[in-house]
């Protein structure tokens, strides 16, 4: 049986398998075996039953998000499907690769959850900076279309669908869901407030469930192989494989599919290759830019949601940023900062004016002015700019590296303060 | 410039060429509504005149019947849609965390020094425009960077010199 379900098909030395090629690798089995008669909340029972959790960053169990979609009679009889392929937070790497390598599984993947929630219309919301991306799945919808997988009356289920592909051009708050679904209706990308959440109330109103692309991507795999497989690949408590990342200075960046529950020390030493020569490994972030800094010790423990969340952190994206001991930790901090300074909306007010002060502060470090009153302030932004103090993540996903790395790296922090430089720099 | 800003949209405001509304039109049949279709407009406009004029998101706003000032509050909300005039090609310059580790700062001196442009300024020739990007997602072959639509990775100062010339004499 398959163990890779997500990359089974993937080689990046060649252009992606059309849909023949797709089809004789047990594509699309999904949407036969629907057609003979499944019901769509036979399907959705199927997913819940499965474990399958969001690999967006949040990990919210993707059954239980679609079962909050409103159905029957007295219900909007539109409802949405709007896949988030903004992949923008920093040192992640993941859906690039779906979307590049296999754009059929995304496709299966999202007709297998519109016929769940009833939508007849989905939106790939993707970032227009991925263009080879959007080639690939401009190529994979319309053979879809043709072979009869999408459009009106698939396979004689009577059921219609439309998969339209947005590209949009830019900010990395859209990949905050109620963002997404205001940029998508043409308007600033500011979150809206939750709730009603966007499945009840989400693009034009209407029921929408946001998922992500990997998310989408493990669809087929259940549906096909079924949940005793699917629940088998796992080596934790969390079901499937997930696509998992390294970055910085290691002997062999990457991005890899594994188990979930998978050692991270398997990652980093084995897939990664461990440090490159004469570096040392000194901290990373586990789930891109808006995760805690974990240290060596955590190396044994599995990535897995509730192991990672036990240990302080997230999770998240599973893409690891690397920190050796050569690169300054504040510098990193502090690059990390500016971008989420430079990226927030500007809507409410502890984000757009908490964020630029501390990116400020920063800068003094890396200057040499930095001083006593600056750690003390940058400490109660960890506070004022956490969760429940802001309208959307943003700035809590911010103090996540800042308030772990404050702790963490105490020393390093006061050095700059010290020496009045950057110890790091020649 | 102040004059010009004050007169009336009806004055100022372009002629889309067919082409244009030819591809307006067709994102029109995708979405319910049309200030939906109000940033693939801008981005249409921007890809036949490298850029959205004054002049250009007039038009738009007339063409859609959508305010004015909602279609600027958009086109000054996403960093890929121009509101100046740019180069022929535009760098995208990823400096977020993974690339910064793996030293893209140095590259960005390079460039300032080899172009002469920084963030947000053009080289002299008009060949090059540079602005920073959020991360690109393609962190294990940092540090990257776009030029149009094209991406560059791995990249070194002598990779950065020979993609600059290539399409300097493209």
């Amino acid at each position: 049986m398959v163990n890779n379900p997500l990359t089974k098909n993937i080689d990046m030395s060649r252009p992606p398998k059309d849909i023949a090629a797709y089809e004789a690798a047990d594509g699309y089995q999904s949407i036969q075996e629907i057609a003979k008669g499944h019901a769509p909340d036979d399907v959705l029972q199927l997913v819940k039953d499965s474990g399958l959790k969001g690999r967006g960053g949040a990990g919210f169990p993707t059954g239980l998000k679609w079962s909050f979609v409103p159905q029957g009679e007295n219900t909007p009889a539109q409802k949405y499907l709007v896949v988030n392929a903004d992949e923008m937070e920093p040192g992640t790497f993941k859906d690039r690769l779906l979307m590049e390598g296999d754009p059929h599984l995304l496709l299966e993947g999202m007709i297998i959850a519109a016929y769940a929630i009833r939508a007849s219309k989905a939106y790939i919301f993707l970032r227009g900076e991925y263009t080879v991306s959007e080639q690939a799945l401009n190529i994979a919808i319309k053979e879809a279309y043709e072979r009869g997988f999408l459009g009106k009356n698939i396979l004689g289920t009577g059921f219609d669908l439309d998969i339209i592909l947005h590209t949009s051009a830019g900010r990395y708050i859209c990949g905050e869901e109620t963002a997404l679904l205001n940029a998508l209706e043409g308007k600033r990308a500011n979150p809206r407030a939750k709730p009603p959440f966007p499945q009840v109330s989400g693009l034009w109103g209407k029921p929408t469930i946001v998922n992500n692309v990997e998310t989408i991507c493990n669809l087929p795999g259940i549906l096909t192989y079924g949940i005793e497989w699917y629940q088998s690949l796992t080596k934790g408590a969390d079901h499937g494989t997930k696509l998992f990342g390294v970055s910085g200075k290691v002997k062999n960046p990457g991005c890899w599919e594994l188990p979930l529950g998978t050692p991270i020390r398997d990652l980093i030493e084995g897939h990664a290759q461990g440090m490159q020569n004469g570096l040392e490994l000194r901290a990373f972030l586990p789930g891109g830019g808006s995760t805690d800094f974990m240290s060596p010790e955590h190396l044994d423990l599995k990535l897995d949601y509730g192991e990672i969340a036990k240990a302080g952190s997230r999770l998240a994206t599973g893409t690891m940023i690397i920190l050796d001991d050569k690169t300054c930790p504040v510098g990193m901090i502090g690059n990390l900062m500016r971008f989420f300074s430079h990226e927030s909306c500007g809507f409410c007010t502890p984000c757009r004016d908490g964020l630029p002060w501390v990116d400020e502060i920063f800068q003094g470090f890396e200057n040499g002015f930095g001083n006593e009153k600056d750690l003390q302030i940058l400490h109660e932004h960890v506070d004022y700019l956490g969760p429940g103090r802001t309208f959307c993540a943003l700035a809590p996903g911010a103090t996540a590296p800042l308030g772990s790395g404050l702790k963490l790296f105490k020393e390093d922090f006061e050095r700059h303060i010290i020496e009045k430089r950057c110890p790091y720099k020649l | 410039m102040s004059k010009n800003v004050i007169a009336s949209s009806a004055v100022r405001a372009r002629k889309l060429s067919a082409d244009e509304i030819a591809e307006i039109e067709h994102e029109m049949k995708l979405y319910p509504d049309k200030r939906a279709v109000g940033l693939e407009a801008l981005k249409i406009v921007q890809k036949h005149q490298g850029w959205v004029s004054d002049e250009s998101l007039l038009a738009i706003a007339k063409y859609l019947n959508i305010p004015i000032a909602d279609l600027e509050g958009v086109a000054t909300f996403f960093n890929l849609v121009y509101r100046h005039p740019v180069g022929k090609n535009v760098i995208l310059f990823c400096n977020s965390v993974s690339c910064w580790i793996m030293g893209c700062d140095g590259l960005r001196e390079h460039i300032k020094k080899e172009v002469g442009i920084d963030f947000g300024e053009t080289s002299e020739d008009d060949e090059f425009t540079m602005i920073p990007v959020p991360c690109l997602g393609d962190c294990d072959r940092a540090p990257v960077m776009m030029v149009g639509s094209d991406l560059h990775r791995n990249l070194t100062s002598e990779k950065i010199d020979q993609i600059i010339s290539r399409y300097r004499n493209k």
